[in-house]
C-alpha cells in the first residue's frame, strides 16, 4: 500500500471541509476522486502534500505517518502536487520553471547533468514544450501551460503524483493528449497517480478505481467499471448523455 | 552567465575610472552616497523585487548597522573592523527573529509591520539618549583604516564604498541567476505553487529578509565610519520610503537597475539645487512622469525610449 487516508478531518477554520475521509492507493495505481465543487476533492490533495495540514486523522505513506510533514518534506519522500488551475511560474521561462521542479534536488547536490536529463525526458514527452524551452511560461496556451505544470511536477522524480483536475478548460483534443501521457507514465514508470477530475467519465476510463464525493464525505468506492455503470454516479455526474436516468 | 560577468566587468570599470573624469570634491562625495544606496536599493531590491515582500522599515536595519558600529568604535573604541561584522550579525540575528512573524503576513499588513518596525527602531534611536546620543546624534566615529591608509577623503571613501558596492552587485547578480534566485521569483509568483515543489516558503522569506538587513547593517556601518557622524534623522520613515522609491523607479528585481535607482534619486536633487524653491515640485513630477511611462523602471524603460527615439529618427530620415 503506497498511500492510505484513515479517518481523515480538515478544517478551513471553522469549516469542516473533509469529514473522516478513508482511501487508499496501492503502487502503480491511477485512482481519481470525483464530485461536484465543494465536494473536498481539491482539500484531500492540500491535505496529502501538506499545503492544509489535517486536524485529525491518519495519513500514512509506505506506511509511515506523514500527515504532520511540511510540504517540502513531502515532495522529498516522492508525493508531487501539480496544483489546480495549473499554477505555472508565468513571469519564468519554460526551463526555470522546469529547474524549479527539481528545486530540492539541486539542493542535494545532485549532478547537473541528471536533472538535464530529466528536463529532456520531459521534452519527449511534451514536444511542444520543448519547441517552447525559452518562452515565458505565461505566453503559452493553456494546454501547454498543463504540460508545463505536470513536467514540473514530475522534475521532482516523485512516485506519487497528484493532479488537480488538469482538464480544466482545456480542449477535448488536448485533454486527450495529457491522459494518454499519464497512461504512459504510468505504463513506463510505474508511477501511481492520485486524479481529481470534474471531467468524470473521462477519469474513469482512465483510472482503475474511484471515489465519489459529496459534501467532504466518500460517498461511493468501486473499480472504476463499476463506477461508471453505477446509477447514481451515472445521474449525478455524468450528465445529458444518461437522459433515461435523470428524466425519471 | 558569461554575458552577466561582462556586463559587471564594463560596470566595473566604469566605476574605477568615474573619479577621473570627476574629480571635484563635492561631487565626489555625492557619488559615495550613491554608493551606500545602491548597497541599500539591491537589499531591498532582493526583498521585494526577487522575492514580492514589501519593507517599509529598512531605514532601521540601515541605522542599526550605523549605531551599533558608531557606539562600539566612538564609545567603546572597538577597532571598526570588528564593529562592522558584530553589527551585521545582531541585526540579521534580529531580523531572523522578527521574520518569522512579520512574514507571515502578506500586503498590506505587511506593509504596516515593517512600517511599525521602522518607527520603533527611530524612536528608540531618540530616547535612548546616553547611548546614541539622542536626537543630537552621535559624533566621533572613528574612520575605516587598512594598514597605512586611513580612509579621511572623498577619494579614498568612494573607492572604499565602491568596493563594498561591487562585490554586493557580483552577490546579487549570482544569487539572483540561481536556484535560489528562481525560488524567490517563484515564491513571488504563486506561494501554493513553490510550496508544492518544495521549497521552504515561509524559511525562505525569512532568510532573504535576514541577507536584505545584513546588507543594510553593513551599508549603516559603512555610512558611520565614513560620514564619522550618525543622527536619527538620518534613518527616519522618509528614508524608508525613499529607498523603496529608488527600488521601484530603478527597476523592481534588477540588480542594476537597483544602481540606476539609487543613482537618480541620490544625484537628482543635488542638479535640482538650481531651481531653488521649485526643486521639490520638479523632483516630484518627474518621479511621476517615470512611474508613468516606465513602468518597469530605468533599466527597462530607458533602452526602450532610446529605441523608439531610434526608430522615429530613422523614419523621419526617410521621409
Amino acid at each position: 500500500m503506497l498511500l492510505r487516508l484513515k479517518n481523515i478531518n480538515t478544517f478551513y477554520g471553522k469549516v469542516h471541509a473533509l469529514k473522516n475521509v478513508s482511501l487508499h492507493l496501492a503502487e502503480g495505481e491511477i485512482v481519481t476522486l470525483i464530485g461536484a465543487n465543494g465536494a473536498g476533492k481539491t482539500t484531500i490533495l492540500n491535505t496529502i502534500s501538506g499545503v492544509t495540514p489535517a486536524g485529525s486523522g491518519d495519513l500514512l505513506y509506505h506506511k509511515e505517518p506523514v500527515q504532520a510533514l511540511a510540504p517540502d518534506r513531502i515532495v522529498k519522500l516522492g508525493i508531487s502536487q501539480v496544483p489546480e488551475g495549473r499554477q505555472v511560474f508565468k513571469p519564468l521561462s519554460v526551463e526555470d520553471n522546469l529547474e524549479l521542479g527539481a528545486y530540492l534536488r539541486y539542493r542535494n547536490r545532485e549532478g547537473k547533468s541528471s536533472i538535464h536529463e530529466d528536463m529532456e525526458r520531459i521534452f519527449t514527452l511534451f514536444p511542444r514544450l520543448e519547441e517552447r524551452r525559452k518562452q515565458l511560461a505565461g505566453t503559452m496556451s493553456g494546454g501547454e501551460q498543463q504540460m508545463l505544470a505536470i513536467g514540473r511536477a514530475l522534475m521532482a522524480r516523485p512516485k506519487l503524483l497528484l493532479l488537480d483536475e488538469p482538464s480544466m478548460g482545456l480542449a477535448p483534443l488536448v485533454v486527450q493528449e495529457i491522459f494518454c501521457v499519464l497512461e504512459q507514465l504510468r505504463s513506463e514508470r510505474g508511477m501511481t497517480i492520485l486524479l481529481v477530475e470534474q471531467n468524470a467519465k473521462a477519469a474513469l476510463r482512465l483510472a482503475d478505481r474511484g471515489y465519489v464525493l459529496e459534501t467532504g464525505k466518500v460517498i461511493l468506492e468501486g473499480d472504476a467499471g463499476e463506477l461508471i455503470e453505477n446509477a447514481e454516479v451515472k445521474r449525478a455526474y455524468l450528465g445529458k448523455d444518461k437522459k433515461e436516468i435523470w428524466e425519471r | 552567465m558569461k554575458r552577466e560577468l561582462l556586463k559587471f566587468g564594463v560596470f566595473a570599470i566604469l566605476v574605477l575610472l568615474a573619479p577621473l573624469l570627476f574629480s571635484g570634491g563635492y561631487l565626489m562625495n555625492v557619488l559615495v552616497f550613491v554608493g551606500i544606496n545602491t548597497m541599500l536599493a539591491i537589499g531591498l531590491n532582493l526583498l521585494l523585487g526577487n522575492a514580492g515582500q514589501i519593507s517599509l522599515g529598512h531605514a532601521g536595519f540601515f541605522g542599526m548597522g550605523a549605531y551599533i558600529s558608531g557606539i562600539l568604535t566612538a564609545t567603546y573604541a572597538w577597532n571598526p573592523w570588528f564593529a562592522m561584522p558584530l553589527a551585521a550579525v545582531v541585526v540579521g540575528l534580529l531580523a531572523f527573529l522578527i521574520g518569522f512573524p512579520i512574514l507571515k503576513l502578506k500586503g498590506h499588513y505587511l506593509a504596516m509591520a515593517t512600517l511599525g518596525l521602522g518607527i520603533i527602531v527611530f524612536i528608540v534611536f531618540n530616547e535612548t539618549v546616553d547611548l546614541t546620543g539622542g536626537p543630537s546624534g552621535l559624533s566621533g566615529i572613528p574612520n575605516l583604516t587598512m594598514g597605512s591608509v586611513t580612509f579621511d577623503s572623498d577619494v579614498k571613501n568612494y573607492y572604499l564604498i565602491w568596493g563594498f558596492t561591487l562585490m554586493i552587485v557580483l552577490f546579487a547578480v549570482n544569487l539572483a541567476n540561481s536556484r535560489v534566485g528562481r525560488a524567490l521569483r517563484a515564491v513571488h509568483d504563486s506561494e501554493v505553487a513553490a510550496k508544492v515543489l518544495g521549497v521552504n516558503t515561509s524559511l525562505l522569506k525569512v532568510q532573504i529578509f535576514t541577507l536584505s538587513a545584513v546588507i543594510s547593517s553593513l551599508a549603516g556601518s559603512l555610512y558611520a565610519h565614513t560620514m564619522t557622524f550618525v543622527a536619527p534623522a538620518s534613518f527616519g520613515f522618509n528614508f524608508s520610503v525613499e529607498l523603496l522609491t529608488m527600488v521601484v523607479i530603478g527597476g523592481l528585481g534588477s540588480v542594476y537597475g537597483s544602481f540606476l535607482g539609487a543613482a537618480l534619486l541620490t544625484l537628482l536633487p543635488e542638479f535640482l539645487r538650481a531651481a531653488h524653491d521649485y526643486d521639490i515640485i520638479i523632483y516630484g513630477g518627474l518621479l511621476m512622469l517615470m512611474v508613468m511611462f516606465m513602468p518597469g523602471g530605468l533599466v527597462r524603460g530607458v533602452p526602450d525610449l532610446f529605441r523608439k527615439l531610434f526608430r522615429r529618427g530613422k523614419e523621419s530620415g526617410h521621409a
